[in-house]
């Protein structure tokens, strides 16, 4: 079994993704430059460089969806993502439902967000919760290269629209492949197991968890952990479950935290499962301002694990209180 | 052009107008208005006359008159825009966002220019191997021209050679402004020469004109690969949405264009008298209202 990068791991998958289903094609700014081993597998018709024009990118791509393409799209970077958002939003996401289900969107958006490479707040920006909010579009933002992997081809068979997100703070980090990597969207991965208390994240804030989870098991107190994965749809079945059990619940994401998945997955417990919670569901999130490029101030940005275990101690004790 | 094909081109575009005045007639609260292409009927019938089974549509808010032309059901029109379970959408749609995938009319987007994003990825498809045959027809006017998409996206379809009949019906209105207040110049033709783009301007007030230039251009297509662009000079007589007092449109303007309503040169062209083409009109009339009526009495969706 290979280790490979994430980015590695979903070449690897789209690879084997074209080769068995000639719908499949590459769109992108450097899609074939950049990945010689598609352009001669698969030929200069289905991997195709584009101009750096996003909008009609995403156009083009979502047009082809609808004639039964299986477009994926590397927009590159999640900011890039909002001069496509016409095609996005009011074409891929809605045209499915207002044709009364005539058309099908089965594409796949690419683009890489995320503290770790200081690049700014024009190149890094959490935005996925806004997309969330869009009716018809999967959300996908996977930790480990074998979940990039499974979610792309994943998302490939499916009839709608999803946006990927890699974490461009884990872009270094390998792993094994097996190289049949298949997940469905809609499914959370309980990373740790613990019944003390659950802690929630996505991209690089898992590993955060878990190593939070470490210094607080030392301390006598054992903490889920869970990785998303798939921000929509949700997983509400795995995060409930656990919440019922620690009645303890720590969301942590990178993104900000006003209308975010964290503020979600608060609501989805105090309506769920409210007679399990032993004290107020938090969050903790990065702040409501754009991202900066010198490295101390990025990494501020993004809640690590001393603040983790921090804001875990203090769940630990609202106990009476609440 | 023989007298049957120029008389059934009359006829199509007497059911266009006898559509769309229905719907003129029955906006109220209940049925809400439309965005009507009344005066612009030559482009839709001489344009889709010209595309064969496999081309494909891609039409915008103002759609009825390429629906219709491409051989729509009134009645499925107006469940549509009425509501109901029956129209082409189940209802979903509405009036602004009407698609047809089995007459080829596809991705019916109403965000001006929306459209044009889509059409490159309709034709890619196409040369790929949905229609190898085939090319795609967009439609959109001086308004959406005016948006940076379509820049993006002529310049996408000339570089990688799309099968593309870029239709632009310069209706000299862009909803409530007029084109001379946002276009240096009179014609979208002349911004695309810059692309590499074949560009061609005719009369869209005469649907023979333009069912020639179409044919020309889509065989240019098929025969050569890459896009052409038809910019069909025409007039909005409506507002941009019923209902609309037009106050802020010029009456000298307005008249010259009613006197040169594509009706009224066909039935010229066929030497029609006034009480000939009335005759004519009453007909198509007579079949809308009868499509209305039971449009009406489609079932609406049930809610999920």
């Amino acid at each position: 079994m290979p280790l490979m990068t994430s980015r590695q791991a979903l070449i690897a998958a789209l690879h084997r993704a074209m080769a068995v289903d000639e719908r499949v094609i590459f769109l992108g700014a450097g899609v074939a430059t950049r990945n010689p081993g598609l352009l001669s597998a698969f030929g200069a018709e289905r991997v195709r460089n584009t101009p750096l024009a996003e909008a009609s990118i995403v156009g083009c791509a979502v047009g082809a969806a609808a004639m039964g393409l299986r477009p994926v799209v590397d927009l590159l970077f999640s900011p890039f993502l909002m001069l496509a958002m016409d095609a996005l939003v009011n074409s891929a996401g809605k045209l499915g439902a207002l044709s009364g289900g005539q058309f099908e969107f089965p594409l796949v958006v690419l683009a890489q967000t995320g503290a770790g490479w200081s690049i700014g707040g024009q190149h890094n920006h959490n935005l996925e919760a806004l997309f969330v909010h869009v009716p018809g579009l999967q959300v996908l933002m996977p930790g480990t290269p074998a979940d990039t992997a499974g979610l792309l081809t994943g998302a490939l068979g499916q009839p709608r629209p999803s946006l990927l997100f890699s974490d461009i703070g884990l872009a270094h980090e390998t792993a094994d492949i097996t190289g049949d990597e298949w997940l469905l969207p809609g499914q959370a991965a309980v990373r740790r197991r613990g019944d003390a208390l659950t802690l929630v994240g996505y991209g690089k804030t898992v590993g955060h968890c878990l190593t939070a989870a470490q210094t607080l098991l030392a301390e006598g107190v054992a903490a889920e952990v869970i990785d998303l994965r798939s921000l929509k749809p949700l997983d509400a079945a795995t995060v409930l479950a656990s919440a019922r059990k620690t009645g303890r619940l720590l969301c942590v994401t990178e993104a900000s935290g006003l209308c975010g998945l964290a503020a979600e997955l608060c609501a989805l417990v105090v309506e769920q499962a409210w007679r399990s919670l032993k004290a107020p569901p938090q969050r903790l999130t990065g702040p409501d301002r754009p991202a900066l490029a010198s490295w101390p101030l990025e990494q501020a940005a993004v809640p690590r694990p001393e603040h983790i275990v921090a804001r875990a101690r203090a769940l630990m004790q609202t106990h009476e209180a609440f | 052009m023989d007298a049957a094909t120029a008389s059934a081109r009359l006829d199509a575009m007497l059911l266009i107008r006898a559509y769309e005045e229905q719907l003129i007639a029955t906006t109220s609260a209940s049925q809400p208005g439309t965005c009507t292409s009344v005066g612009q009927e030559a482009c839709a019938v001489g344009v889709v006359a010209a595309l064969r089974p496999q081309d494909r549509l891609i039409s915008n808010h103002r759609s009825a008159g390429h629906l219709l032309a491409r051989g729509a059901d009134p009645e499925r029109l107006f469940a549509e825009v009425l509501g109901r379970a029956t129209g082409y959408c189940g209802g979903h749609a509405g009036s602004l966002h009407i698609s047809a995938a089995a007459l080829g009319v596809v991705l019916t987007s109403t965000t001006v220019g929306g459209g044009l994003s889509l059409a490159p990825g309709v034709a890619l498809a196409q040369k790929l191997g949905a229609q190898p045959d085939g090319i795609t027809a967009v439609f959109f006017g001086d308004g959406a021209a005016c948006q940076g998409i379509f820049h993006e996206a002529v310049n996408l379809a000339v570089t990688w050679r799309l099968p593309l009949l870029y239709v632009c019906e310069n209706n000299q209105w862009q909803a409530y402004v007029h084109r001379s207040e946002t276009m240096p110049g009179e014609h979208v033709a002349d911004w695309v020469q810059g692309h590499g783009l074949v560009a061609e301007v005719v009369d869209g007030n005469d649907v023979e004109a333009v069912h020639a230039a179409a044919v020309q251009a889509s065989a240019a297509i098929r025969d050569h690969g890459g896009p052409r662009l038809l910019e069909l000079t025409t007039y909005r007589q409506r507002g941009h949405f019923e209902p609309d007092d037009q106050a802020y449109v010029c009456a000298t303007e307005h008249a010259r264009w009613l006197a040169r309503d594509p009706v009224k040169r066909q039935a010229e062209r066929l030497m029609l008298d006034a009480e000939a083409l009335a005759h004519r009109m009453v007909q198509a009339r007579g079949r809308i209202e009868q499509a209305y009526a039971a449009a009406l009495a489609a079932p609406w969706p049930q809610a999920a």
